[in-house]
């Protein structure tokens, strides 16, 4: 069974390569539907397959940027991407976790980094899950409330609408995005772009886990736009950190190129998934994802508290993610089948 | 509107000054040198690992080239066989929040 492990030649490991394409078919199907790079579940996966941790890091964000690319691709087509909104988010993006990267330096030396970031990371993951079913909670109230006045609720109306209250900001310059059919002050999305990516900076990730709910919340995308707009900003974002990765000789490109092999095909079917699922299920199906990445953080934060706990649930938390990559793939998968066999019904019909 | 309005503005004070705090903290780890062992290694490997030893420039112009290019690629084959299956890649019909 030799022919099943790949030498690495830079890391100089033995790996076993379907494990990547199967990873990276996981990693890229969540990641083309949810608009996110997906560093919290593909890192404990590729140091499961034996890749040493500096390597984790630099491997994965390599494989984001290729993978985001073709997800990019596919909802662009779609009419999901507003570029626009992506390239003035793009400066905030970059300036914020360049600023964030630099407090962790300054954390490090106080000696309280691993801390502070695990703590932000929670407080942050507990508010986005509250408010994604918050949100839709307070969607189906509104649908319940319009079914018994005998009239159906508007398919734009939300659930939560902060984004009404901040586009009456009209700070100038005002921009028109075309895409999101959003009409605000330019200030708005590189505040939240820089913002969010202060976040990132600070807690070492891409950021798409918090930029996808910020863009539909507090900047009034629709969901699929956010999905797609969001995507864009990874690839970019992607693409500069394997950029800085390679240049401290931190990228396994072998890896990364057999990862994308399954991501290539993951990322499309996690696109074209969207089109077949509703706005409002992707949030909840998101709400899920954030839930159980906070569950394998608090994991790792007890094995801190108890250190005796740590050969019980270290291994928890891995499994943890790895299952629910692929419990969350398997039904993104499909969905799509099911919405593509009914489409390719329908075409057959009207023929 | 206005506590919103002051919010905001506390909120983009605080941005405002961090670049201050955070570029007067400077500072970084020491620097760890990596070195790929091609003894094990032949043909393209073994080139690949020669580039990384010798120039990490190189490496990085080559990898930035070469992911989005393998990417679209993929990405571009992909597309062909989901076109094959009978998918319409090029409209959705689902327009709400």
């Amino acid at each position: 069974m030799d022919w099943l492990y790949i030498l690495m030649p830079i890391a100089g490991v033995k790996i076993f390569w379907p494990g990547l394409i199967i990873l990276g078919i996981g990693v890229g199907v969540i990641g083309g539907f949810f608009g996110m790079g997906g560093a919290w579940m593909v890192t404990p996966g590729l140091n499961i397959l034996g890749f040493p941790m500096a390597f984790a890091i630099g491997t994965d964000i390599a494989h984001m940027a290729g993978k985001s690319l073709i997800s990019t691709m596919r909802h662009g087509k779609f009419g999901n991407v507003d570029y626009k909104l992506g390239f003035i988010m793009l400066f905030g993006t970059i300036a914020g976790f360049e600023i964030g990267a630099q407090m962790v330096m300054w954390l490090e030396r106080i000696g309280n980094v691993e801390i502070v970031v695990r703590w932000i990371y929670l407080f942050l993951l507990t508010f986005i899950a509250w408010l994604v079913f918050h949100d839709v909670s307070k969607r189906k109230a509104k649908d319940r409330a319009a079914k018994a006045a005998g009239r159906e609720v508007d398919a734009l109306a939300t659930g939560v609408e902060w984004h009404k209250t901040l586009h009456k900001i009209k700070i100038p310059p005002m921009v028109h995005l075309k895409e999101a059919g959003v009409y605000c002050s330019a200030w708005l999305p590189i505040f939240v772009s820089f913002f969010t990516g202060w976040l990132a900076g600070i807690l070492g990730i891409g950021g798409g886990l918090i930029r996808m709910p910020s863009l539909i919340y507090l900047v009034g995308c629709p969901t699929h736009v956010a999905v797609g707009t969001d995507l864009f900003e990874v690839m970019i974002s992607g693409l500069y950190g394997a950029g800085s990765y390679t240049a401290k000789g931190r990228v396994e490109l072998v890896a990364a190129i057999i990862m994308l092999v399954g991501a290539a095909v993951g990322a499309q079917v996690g696109a074209v998934a969207t089109k077949y699922i509703k706005g409002y299920g992707i949030r909840v199906a998101f709400g899920l994802a954030v839930i159980g990445c906070a569950t394998s953080i608090v994991l790792k934060m007890i094995t801190q508290w108890y250190p005796a706990t740590k050969g019980i649930l270290d291994p928890v938390s891995t499994v943890l993610i790895l299952a629910l990559v692929f419990g969350m793939a398997l039904y993104i998968t499909l969905k799509m089948v099911a919405g593509a066999k009914r489409e390719i019904a329908a075409k057959k019909a009207r023929a | 509107m206005a506590k919103i309005r002051n919010i905001f503005l506390m909120v983009t004070c605080f941005c405002l000054t961090l670049p201050a705090i955070s570029l007067a903290s400077g500072g970084g780890g020491a620097p760890i040198v990596i070195v790929a062992d091609t003894r094990k290694l032949t043909g393209l490997l073994a080139w690949w690992a020669n580039l990384y030893n010798e120039s990490h420039l190189y490496f990085t112009i080559l990898t930035i080239i070469l992911i989005p290019l393998i990417g679209v690629i993929f990405g571009t084959l992909a597309d062909f066989v989901m076109h094959f299956v009978g998918i319409d890649l090029k409209s959705r019909e689902l327009a709400e929040h």
